[in-house]
């Protein structure tokens, strides 16, 4: 127990006029924390059903400047991603995300796709990498770390293309809190969890938005399944 | 840090007359504030996270003491350490003990007003360790040796034409003919010239937009993503944050965040809010192997439960700065602290002494604007005349300043002595005025014949006239 | 003077006392055509904010229990000033933080407490005057009117009554003048930008005329528009709102 720490403490109890908190009023606030209960969610996303939630996925997504190409099938993502690449003039080169679902995928379709498979390193241009969840609020993906998804993929390339599954995309912030911690329960807390809206960017010349700053220039969402014109499930 | 908050005059006048500087706030001041009225309107609720988010801070703070034990025990849990800090002495020697540790030569930052604070670059620097800021505006000024001149556009004082100009300085490995006329060009020589840094950097250096109690978790907000390369790439991570940064949960990080983005930036959301908990884990192909939290006091504690403590509600969106229309007429540098515009104006005082900082609760109109935005209810201007009557009743108020307002509430509180006076004064100036029907100038000095003339009054005072109209009815 | 149950003291303000008596008299006419019986009592003096933003509170919660005794017996309290009012609304109870009495006094005053445009359409349900006035007008919106009392709508509700008037809103309305009581002396050269910029953007307004509900920021608005030579008049609302607008020489024009 260091000495400032005790200062600290002691000082905020000194503001208060009271120690620390008796055993009964601590226990109150850990009971809140344990239960972590919802403050009040703004209805746009909350209020919909999910084929109009998977659309202000998409339409969030695209006005932060993302690009969102939906597909019906996961086997179709391979396509996907040599005809993007080849659209937008970039090698045909990925480091991808070792994560089972992307290693499932039918690779062999698209032998002209180099793909090395691990973090990002320096001069990669191309990543591809699974979401944890996304959230329709605000278009907004949500990453974990870990040993099947380096953060680095996020930031280090150029072009960030993401892999989504239509019910992966939920309405709010919250409702991936609660899915993190479901997942964390059996895998443990990630280093570090993303939610990232667009590619990077920068105001900080004259107010003058600039996309690329110093992560991705590109964010590419692949959303598969449910596409826009498919009826309600 | 504290600069040279005393000449706060001198500081407007030369901001008020630097041009390059007018053309930049004048850009701020329309931009901000309509992009985030835009998006306060696309959010209905808006208003009553406003409330929501003030009671969350509010009970906060009111326990901080148990969520900073508490989120300890997350941190510590997870893997990382927290060191506390009581002054900004104490802050600045905790990250060099720990970039010692690791004989760290080169580290990283994201942008952080807490080590902007703490006046953290120069002392790395005098102590052999070279430190490279990586947000963009945070780099320019870097270069520049300026300090910040807003809280989250710390080099919105200057124009494009300023920055090529350092880079041109600054990067001389590059070819001189280069073109740099435009923001792109600079971002993309900026992005180059700064990637190589993040890879090569012993340990980076983020701050802390909030600090989770209950997962022990910092929680970073940016556009660039710089904050996240900083904290990714090292093999040591270590977060800057002030006490009052806690939250209780992610649901209470989650209302703060719908407010955050939309009152600095009128963006939904910003490009990149990242979690981060303790180092990489077991398994992890990247992320830092160290992670520690230098948490600091630095007269927050003393705030508590005062008239003051409204103020620690503040999250730094800026939107306050952003309304103000001294901050957009003078810019954030005339302030002389880090800390400018109203929330500076109430926090600089109480870090750095009233005597120091007098002038920034002072220089306001009490226009209310900043209150009236601000997503987390501050009364500010009622703060800043909390100063003020500190500085009257402590009598660090001019002394002539004093002696006037004594008079004038001696007299108020007379109708019998003041209504004369009052007739005698119209009476005066109109015979002095009212053939022009202004003045140019008065015969003592005054602020306000100096930039605007001073309406003649009409003769006589209504009280006099409303006595006569009694007496003829 | 009219009969009616509805007895007003009128808060005429320091600066309507000593600079414009007439605006005085013209939220005099407009409470009486709104039926009310106005008195103005000698006992009062100024609402004490000079005091209060400066610091010296005590001075001003002397001067708040002088005004809250003269004003006690009263049905309303009428302003026509959205800073005084706004003052004795929303600040004269905090000043009584410790006196239990004094605050259950404070806040009677308050509740009662209007500031004129606000009274007349909110209270009265005075919509329509009888006035003519045929100019192209712009409003400046006084910040505590604005943003403490919620006043905007009630002054552009009357003012659409008057025959032959126009307004022109402002860009920027929400924006300071720039006065702000002592402000405007202690930092000219800021209260000078704000107030070049205010003018600028009246200029821009076209109007012939602004007008506005506090006269601290008409001293600040007419004193600039006449160092710059503008030809623009600036004008308390109240008088434009009773007709004496045609007689009355506008704010800093020879009398
Ligand atoms: S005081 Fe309010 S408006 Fe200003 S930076 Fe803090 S939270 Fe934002």
């Amino acid at each position: 127990m260091s000495e400032p720490r005790e200062e600290i403490l002691g000082a905020i109890r000194r503001a208060f006029k009271r120690g620390a908190l008796a055993a009964e009023a601590a226990g109150e606030l850990s009971r809140r924390l344990a239960a972590h209960p919802r403050n009040p969610v703004p209805q746009r996303a909350a209020a919909l059903e999910e084929e109009d939630r998977l659309r202000l996925f998409v339409a969030m997504a695209e006005e932060a400047d993302a690009r969102v190409s939906q597909l019906d099938s996961l086997d179709a993502v391979p396509a996907a991603v040599a005809e993007y690449l080849a659209r937008e003039n970039l090698p045909a080169e990925i480091v991808m995300a070792p994560d089972p679902m992307l290693e499932a995928l039918p690779w062999k379709r698209e032998p002209l796709l180099a793909i090395r498979r691990g973090r990002a390193e320096a001069g990669d241009a191309v990543s591809l990498t699974p979401a944890f969840a996304a959230i329709a609020e605000t278009g907004t993906l949500m990453l974990i770390s870990g040993a099947e998804t380096p953060t680095s993929l996020n930031f280090l390339p150029d072009t960030h293309i993401v892999v989504v599954a239509a019910r992966q995309v939920v309405a709010s912030y919250e409702e991936g809190f609660d899915l993190l911690r479901a997942a964390a329960a059996e895998k443990g807390w990630p280093r570090t969890v993303n939610f990232v809206t667009g590619p990077s960017r920068t105001a900080d010349i004259e107010q003058t938005i600039e996309l690329g700053a110093h992560g991705p220039r590109r964010l590419h969402i692949i959303l598969v399944g449910e596409r826009e014109p498919a009826g309600k499930k | 840090m504290l600069l040279n908050s005393r000449d706060f005059p001198a500081n407007a006048r030369e901001g008020l007359g630097n041009p390059t500087l007018q053309k930049a706030l004048s850009m701020a001041r329309t931009g901000f504030p309509e992009k985030r009225a835009r998006a306060i309107e696309r959010l209905p609720e808006f208003e009553s996270l406003r409330e929501k988010a003030r009671a969350i801070k509010e009970a906060t703070l009111a326990n901080l003491d148990f969520y900073l034990e508490t989120y300890e025990n997350k941190v510590l849990a997870a893997g990382g350490k927290v060191h506390w800090a009581r002054s900004a002495s104490e802050a600045r020697e905790a990250v060099l003990a720990i970039c010692r540790s690791v004989g760290a030569k080169t580290v990283t930052k994201g942008k952080s007003m807490v080590a902007e604070e703490v006046g953290l670059n120069p002392f790395l620097e005098e102590n052999g360790i070279t430190p490279i800021e990586t947000d963009l505006g945070e780099y320019i000024i870097q270069l520049r040796r300026e300090p910040p001149s807003h809280i989250i556009a710390p080099a919105i004082h200057l124009v494009k034409e300023e920055v090529a100009q350092s880079f041109r300085e600054a990067h001389r490995e590059l070819p001189p003919q280069r073109p740099l006329s435009e923001a792109r060009q600079l971002c993309d020589e900026a992005r180059a010239v700064l990637r190589p840094r993040f890879l090569a950097a012993d340990a980076g250096i983020t701050g802390a937009n909030f600090l989770v109690a209950e997962t022990g978790s910092s929680l970073i907000v940016t556009n660039e993503g710089n904050g996240d390369l900083t904290q990714l790439l090292p093999r040591v991570h270590i977060v800057m944050a002030s006490i009052e940064k806690l939250v209780p949960t992610l649901e209470d990080a989650a209302t703060l965040l719908r407010l955050l983005a939309r009152s600095a930036t009128g963006q939904e959301f910003s490009a990149y809010t990242t979690l981060s908990t303790g180092p990489r884990r077991e398994g992890d192909e990247d992320g830092p192997e160290a992670y520690h939290v230098v948490l600091l006091d630095n007269g927050r504690s003393a705030l508590l439960g005062g008239e003051f403590e409204d103020i620690l509600r503040c999250i730094r969106c800026a939107a306050c700065l952003n309304h103000c229309p001294v901050y957009t007429a003078v810019g954030g540098h005339a302030y002389g602290t880090v800390y400018p515009g109203p929330m500076g104006a109430v926090l600089s005082p109480a870090l750095f002494g009233l005597e120091e900082c007098a002038h920034l609760p002072n220089a306001s109109t009490f226009c209310g604007r900043c209150e009236a935005v601000c997503p987390m209810q501050i009364p500010l201007p009622k703060m800043m005349r909390g100063w003020r009557e500190r500085e009257f009743t402590q009598k660090k108020a001019p002394a002539v300043a004093r002696a006037a307002l004594r008079l004038w509430a001696f007299f108020a509180l007379r109708p019998g002595l003041y209504h004369p006076f009052a007739r005698i004064v119209a009476r005066a100036l109109f015979a002095a005025g009212a053939r022009r029907g202004r003045f140019r100038s008065l015969l003592f000095h005054s602020g306000w014949t100096a930039v605007r003339d001073l309406p003649a009054p009409e003769g006589r005072t209504f009280h006099h006239l409303w006595a006569k109209r009694r007496k003829g009815a | 003077m009219a009969e009616t149950g509805v007895r007003v003291g009128l808060f005429v303000t320091c600066l309507v006392d000593l600079f414009r008596p007439s605006v005085g008299f013209a939220a005099v006419k407009l409470l009486e055509e709104a039926g009310c019986s106005v008195e103005a009592p000698f006992a009062q003096t100024c609402c004490g904010q000079p005091s209060y933003n400066s610091g010296d509170r005590q001075s001003a919660t002397r001067i708040a229990e002088k005004v809250i005794e003269t004003f006690a017996d009263y049905d309303y309290v009428v302003v026509p000033s959205g800073s005084c009012a706004g003052m004795i609304r929303r600040h004269y109870p905090g000043l009584f933080a410790e006196d239990a009495e004094m605050r259950a006094r404070a806040e009677a005053l308050a509740a009662k407490t209007y500031e004129l445009t606000s009274f007349l359409v909110g209270v009265r349900g005075f919509t329509r005057v009888k006035a003519r006035w045929r100019k192209r007008v712009t409003y400046h919106d006084g910040c505590s009117g604005l943003r403490e009392l919620g006043v905007r709508d009630e002054p552009r509700t009357l003012l659409a009554s008057v025959e032959g008037l126009a307004l022109s809103e402002l860009s920027g309305a929400e924006t300071c003048c720039g006065f702000g009581g002592s402000f405007a002396v202690k930092y000219p050269d800021i209260s000078d930008k704000m107030v070049a910029d205010k003018v600028a953007d009246i200029a821009a307004s076209g109007a012939e005329a602004v007008l506005c509900g506090d006269l601290g920021c008409l001293l600040n608005i007419a004193g600039k528009l006449c160092r710059l030579g503008r030809a623009v008049e600036a004008r308390h609302v109240a008088e434009v709102l009773a007709g004496m607008a045609e007689e009355l020489p506008p704010i800093g024009a020879p009398g």
